[in-house]
């Protein structure tokens, strides 16, 4: 069913989790290793959210920071790393050693889990995919199922469709009524969207909608099915937005050593998180010139003519 | 005190570049495999594409990515398509020639665990999981694996398989429908073991400067098959070692 059309969805990242994220509700808070929404995995933190089901391809920081906070009971993966730096020591404890709760695992493979994504989207029964013939992930995971192709094909491994409650996407930009242009990694972020039930966009920019519809190509989420926009500059800080900010990498060193305790991780979110209002006082807490070092030098596609036809 | 002209990493890297001679597609890691492509591109490989799962093809990254999202893999590629396209179109279709993997163990068969050390529902170590290791081990045409040798890593028996190698050998990989030809060489730190036998079953096929077959199976956990004549290795040239140490990793993150 259709969302009814409204002017402005723009909300506060405040008003957007309070509205959108419930206790017990799945959230895919995406984008593959770059475009996270630190700002609203924070926001989540803040508000006490509970038992929620947890699903994102590379948990990343993110995922540990919000599962070392207790917000979670279950996680469904595909790479549980911290990307390119080594383990995520809050989702281990949390594994291994049930702190500061038990955590449920689902996990598949990167193509499993577009599949997912991707059935959930175009809302078909199962996505069909060459992999985990021979191996243990059909053990480890019940709900992947190897049929018969019905077309005599042999043997295929299917994987059924992912319907998070709620999507959260951070992009470069997007008009007040959600439409969201993406540039750099597309990763799984249009299936995510289409998927979902709710829509909350996080973006760097608000721009007008002639912004928008200069360069169609460019709309990866159609404000169709966005349920509101939240306008947070640095809001996937640490991680990358092509174009305006690289990953600050020290910080995802420093966390491979903090988050290896969990009292400095409660220290942590008590300083980083509870301590503070909202994400424009973490940038602030951060400081311009820190940041400042982390926008990249500009490197300008040459522009493209669309034609006018009339 | 003496210091060797390159490293163990150095010889890992300029041997994996090496087997890529002549490859048009090779879907690409972080870490040595990365530095691995990127100087083969420069050196025996001019026409090679990199892959990376992130949904890159063609890339020209201009520094080492400091994970497989890094946006220098975008700036200056031939395209970026969605994930679902990176595996179902590029990967899954048969466009990929070459992937290099590793692992946290390996067994005589070239099966990967990158999953858990112990048991999978109460794990003594929790491991990553496959990200994109298991379709990429399905679908590529050649597999290659870079791992050094260690006693914990070659294992008879992996706690849990997480991406197919030739299974349980002989043509078992064949039979079950899976499209790839499989692991075809593992790229050690002391020598090179293949799987050129009717069982497909690993065996040490050359051996790098100094090192010896004794030496190779004290870090493996089964009796090593031997090839029938052992081949020796060249080391890193001058020239490789420069466009490593000057352009690949001027930070030598993995010397």
């Amino acid at each position: 069913m259709n969302k009814p059309a409204k002017a402005d969805k723009r909300v506060s990242m405040k008003e957007a989790i309070a509205e959108c994220v419930h206790d017990s509700a799945s959230i895919a808070i995406e984008g593959f290793t770059g475009f996270i929404c630190f700002a609203a995995g924070h926001e989540i933190i803040r508000q006490g959210r509970r038992d929620l089901t947890l699903m994102r391809m590379t948990p990343d920081l993110i995922y540990d920071q919000m599962i070392a906070a207790g917000t979670t009971r279950k996680l469904i993966f595909s790479y549980m790393g911290n990307p390119g730096v080594g383990s995520l020591y809050c989702i281990r404890r949390a594994v291994e050693k049930d702190v500061p709760r038990p955590l449920e695992l689902e996990e598949y493979s990167h193509y499993g889990m577009v599949g997912r994504y991707a059935a959930g989207a175009a809302r078909m029964p199962f996505f069909p995919l060459r992999s985990y013939l021979g191996t243990d992930m059909l053990d480890a995971n019940p709900l992947i199922k190897v049929i018969d192709d019905p077309y005599g094909g042999g043997k295929i491994a299917v994987v059924p469709p992912l319907n998070p409650d709620v999507a959260i996407l951070h992009a470069q930009r997007a008009d007040r009524q959600g439409n969201t242009q993406l540039w750099g990694l597309l990763g799984m972020q249009k299936e995510v969207a289409f998927a979902s039930q709710r829509v909350i966009v996080v973006v760097e920019e608000i721009v007008d909608e002639s912004v928008i519809r200069a360069d169609p190509n460019r709309t990866l989420i159609p404000g169709l099915i966005v349920d509101a926009v939240v306008h947070e500059p640095y809001g996937a800080y640490p991680s990358y937005v092509q174009g305006y900010y690289d990953r600050d990498n020290e910080a995802y060193i420093a966390w491979d050593k903090l988050s290896q305790d969990h009292n400095a991780v409660k220290a942590w979110l008590d300083e980083w998180v509870y301590g503070l209002e909202n994400h424009a006082a973490y940038v602030r807490k951060l400081g311009e010139s820190y940041l400042a070092r982390l926008k990249p030098e500009p490197l300008v596609a040459a522009p493209v003519d669309y034609g006018r036809y009339r | 005190m003496s210091e060797r002209a390159y490293s163990a990493s150095e010889m890992m890297i300029v041997t994996a570049a090496h087997m890529l001679q002549g490859a048009r597609t090779v879907f690409v890691g972080v870490g040595l495999p990365n530095i691995a492509c990127n100087l083969a591109r420069r050196t025996v490989a001019p026409d090679i594409e990199l892959i990376y799962e992130s949904g890159v093809y063609g890339a020209r990254p201009e520094r080492l990515p400091l994970s497989i999202g890094d946006p220098t893999l975008v700036s200056g590629a031939t395209s970026v398509v969605s994930m679902a396209d990176l595996f179902g179109l590029y990967l899954q279709r048969g466009l990929v020639e070459v992937a290099l993997l590793g692992g946290a163990q390996i067994d005589r068969y070239g099966n990967l665990n990158t999953t858990v050390i112990g048991d999978y529902r109460k794990p003594k170590t929790r491991l990553p999981g496959s990200g994109g290791a298991c379709e990429i081990a399905t679908n590529a045409q050649r597999s290659f694996m870079i791992m050094r040798l260690k006693r914990r890593a070659f294992v008879d028996k992996l706690d849990f398989i997480t991406s197919p190698g030739h299974l349980t050998g002989g043509d078992s990989r064949a039979r079950l429908g899976i499209p790839g030809a499989g692991p075809e060489m593992v790229i050690t730190d002391m020598g090179l073991l293949n799987f050129a036998n009717a069982e497909r079953e690993m065996q040490l096929c050359a051996l790098y400067p100094g090192g010896s077959a004794d030496q190779v199976q004290a870090e493996v956990g089964w009796p090593l098959r031997s090839a029938a004549k052992i081949d020796s290795v060249d080391p890193p040239s001058t020239e490789e070692l420069r466009l490593i140490r000057e352009e690949i990793d001027p930070a030598g993150m993995y010397r």
